[in-house]
């Protein structure tokens, strides 16, 4: 029988020598006359591991990580088709304790199937979600999205299905599905893995909020910075319409639905959904005040749907296996699970899907095991650019909407970035500022004025000049951009500069001579 | 090579054609465009203007919005270094160092013999393989001094 090798082609994985590797496993299996076949999966997510290949064997997968290329020809003489014991034997990739701590509802095939198989999609769960929308009313799987609790998963946390009814319940000729895949938040990387590991997941998702809102086109904006996911997303929704999923009759129903895949032109404000509306109409990217509501008049003025690629694919479990299942996991009104991102200088980085309510720390020294450069952690950013550094004091805090709102910090995509011992966090503080100011869009004056007021602000103190007539105006400048922003570019970039400097008091302080001469 | 500038138009008009059905046409063109030229020529914008019903200002205001659309020719390769947190904590500030060091351009520069292109970059999704950067189109992850001279000599072939 053919055995089959998984070698993942997972950007991540890619980035580590994934595909060294794969050429040299086919160079094994020709040589060796092996009849063996190697198929392309997405990523599992613990990026230490990777490229992390996988043999499927009689008694189920058995993974070998991190693999090299100049590794091949010893795994194979340790008899790597049939799951031979070799030092970077994983054993079953189940059984490692960061896949088996996880709740994979969203993630559930990511790293297992083949990605642009619908043979594989189906044989592990897919479709089962849209084939029950399809033989329910649209008001029905409107209801059963606000039942299951689900919350937006691109930052700002707004009920998905409270947003759909709004689009159901508003009259127009024509509506459309916007899938937010500009993902442009440092630490996140979870709406790239699921577009190139499970694309079909987003097809079904979007499809779904299509069928219950009378929506008959999507579009899916990705960041250009993401070649490889445009890719896979574009093959796999040609794939969905040569099998009837998306078109003029969804699996054979009255209802038409199609997408079309876009690309963005690297700008990080672009994420923010209205900016994104912007340019999906080919203009400059700019925020729109609200009202008007995209839910009523969004792309080309009409009633649309913008969501996070999360938010979507986590759609299909939950029309799959009903609202009380997926509402069961969480705590308080964060309901579900969250796709955590554990990132930068840290052991174990990776993808871990998990109920909310796991405390910080847990996540942090137990989950990501530490940093990577073995010294003690300093702080953590959670929710990207615009999100609060966190002190070890605040560990205790559970990942939950409302827990970090109240410790003045944000779960954003929910990313963590670790920083070890020698982060400078007034250094943080003044990239945040500067980062306004590169992708302001240019709107409102204390975004994109006040950003650069701050960056020359900072730099002023950490030259040790008045340092605390800097520290008064910073803040100052802070509270103008948080209550003059129109939107969380301006208006959340003082998460990171104030955490910086409540929680680092120390790292504003005047410095020695000698450090600031260098 | 005299006939550059109607040769520029000729290949813009097809297609600003091709695709000026879509809805919202605009990126997409100028996403082919670039495509096509390795950049957005001025001589281009009048074309896409006239098809799209637009002014040339409008135009103009757009592609200079966007980070991603160029105005003069990139080298044969693109090398992007991420600059953003995850990457930071894992010592991007060096390695921007040590590759500017090594091509001897700063970021926004092409080498004098044309083979690259230097550029930041904020994230690329790479944050758990950090530090991270990306060649013409291709992820490189945990980029070390070694992994850095490996790509400025690459680049110069
Ligand atoms: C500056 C800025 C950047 C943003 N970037 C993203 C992004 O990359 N992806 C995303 O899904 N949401 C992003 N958002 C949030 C969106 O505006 C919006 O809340 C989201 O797309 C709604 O989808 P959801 O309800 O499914 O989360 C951003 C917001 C701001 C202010
Ligand atoms: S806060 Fe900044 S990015 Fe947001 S609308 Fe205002 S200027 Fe634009
Ligand atoms: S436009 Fe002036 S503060 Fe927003
Ligand atoms: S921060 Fe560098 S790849 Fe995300």
């Amino acid at each position: 029988m053919t055995v089959t090798i998984y070698i993942p082609g997972d950007s991540g994985a890619l980035a580590l020598g994934a595909e060294k590797v794969a050429r040299a496993v086919a160079g094994e299996i020709q040589n060796r006359g092996l009849d063996a076949r190697i198929v392309r999966n997405g990523s599992r997510g613990l990026y230490w591991l990777e490229p992390m290949v996988e043999v499927e064997t009689e008694t189920g997968r058995v993974a070998y990580g991190p693999v090299k290329a100049s590794d091949v020809a010893a795994l194979f003489d340790a008899g790597l088709v049939s799951g031979g014991s070799h030092p970077l034997s994983l054993g079953n990739p189940e059984d490692i304790p960061f896949l088996k701590r996880q709740t994979r509802l969203t993630f559930a095939r990511c790293g297992i199937v083949a990605p642009l198989s619908l043979n594989d999609y189906q044989s592990h769960g897919g479709l089962a979600g849209l084939r029950k929308a399809v033989g329910m009313t649209p008001a029905d799987v409107v209801r059963t999205v606000t039942e299951s609790g689900l919350r937006g998963r691109g930052g700002a946390g707004f009920p998905t299905g409270i947003k759909w009814k709004t689009v159901l319940d508003t009259a127009a000729d024509r509506k459309y599905i916007v899938c937010n895949a500009d993902e442009g938040d440092s630490a996140t990387f979870a709406d790239r893995m699921i577009m190139e590991g499970d694309p079909f997941v987003l097809v079904e998702g979007m499809t779904i909020a299509g069928l219950a809102t009378g929506a008959t086109k999507g579009f899916v904006y990705i960041r250009s910075e993401y070649p490889h996911a445009i890719a896979v997303m574009t093959a796999a929704v040609d794939i969905a319409r040569n099998a009837g999923i998306l078109g003029t009759t969804v699996l054979g129903s009255p209802n038409a639905f199609d997408i079309e895949i876009r690309s963005g032109a690297g700008a990080y404000v672009c994420g923010e959904e209205t900016s994104l509306l912007n340019s999906l109409e080919g203009k400059r990217g700019v925020v729109r005040a609200k009202p008007p509501l995209p839910a009523i008049q969004g792309l080309f003025g009409k009633p649309t749907v913008i969501n996070n690629v999360i938010s979507l694919a986590s759609v299909p479990v939950i029309l799959d296996r009903g609202a009380e299942h997926y509402k069961d996991f969480g705590m308080g009104r964060s309901r579900g699970t969250i796709p955590i991102q554990i990132a930068g200088n840290v052991k174990h980085g990776g993808l871990f899907e998990a109920a909310f309510g796991m405390t910080l720390g847990e996540l942090v020294d137990d989950i990501g095991g530490g940093t990577a450069t073995g010294r003690p952690v300093k702080a953590v950013q959670v929710g990207g650019p615009l999100g609060a550094y966190f002190p070890r004091e605040l560990f205790d805090t559970p990942f939950d909407y409302e827990a970090f709102a109240g410790k003045d910090g944000l779960i954003g995509h929910a990313g963590i970035t670790v920083f070890d011992d020698s982060a400078d966090m007034l250094k943080q503080a003044r990239f945040a500022m500067e980062f306004c100011a590169i992708e302001s869009c240019g709107k409102c004056t204390p975004c994109r004025i006040g950003s650069t007021r701050g960056v020359e602000t900072l730099d002023k103190l950490a030259a040790g000049i008045e340092p605390d007539k800097q520290i008064a105006l910073v803040t100052d400048l802070c509270n103008t951009m948080k209550f003059g922003s129109l939107c969380a570019l301006g208006g959340f970039t003082p998460y990171p500069v104030m955490s910086a400097l409540t929680h680092f008091r120390e790292d504003f302080a005047p410095r020695p001579m000698q450090e600031a001469a260098e | 090579m005299q006939h550059a500038g109607t040769d520029v138009a000729e290949r813009a008009t097809v297609i600003v054609h091709d695709l000026m059905e879509l809805e919202g046409p605009l990126l997409p063109i100028l996403h082919s465009i670039q495509h096509e030229f390795g950049y957005v020529p001025s001589e281009t914008l009048p074309v896409i203007a006239e098809a799209l019903n637009l002014s040339n200002a409008e135009v103009h205001g757009v592609v200079t919005f966007y980070h991603d659309y160029r105005s003069h020719p990139a080298g044969r390769h693109v090398l992007k270094i991420c600059q953003a947190e995850a990457c930071q904590s894992m010592g991007s500030d060096h390695v921007a160092a040590k590759i500017k060091q090594l091509l001897g351009i700063g970021f926004h520069e092409t080498t004098r013999d044309g083979a690259v292109t230097l550029e930041p970059v904020y994230c690329l999704g790479l944050c758990a393989c950090a530090p991270a950067a990306m060649l013409d189109g291709e992820p490189i992850g945990r980029l070390n001094d070694e992994a850095l001279e490996e790509i400025s000599a690459a680049v110069r072939l």
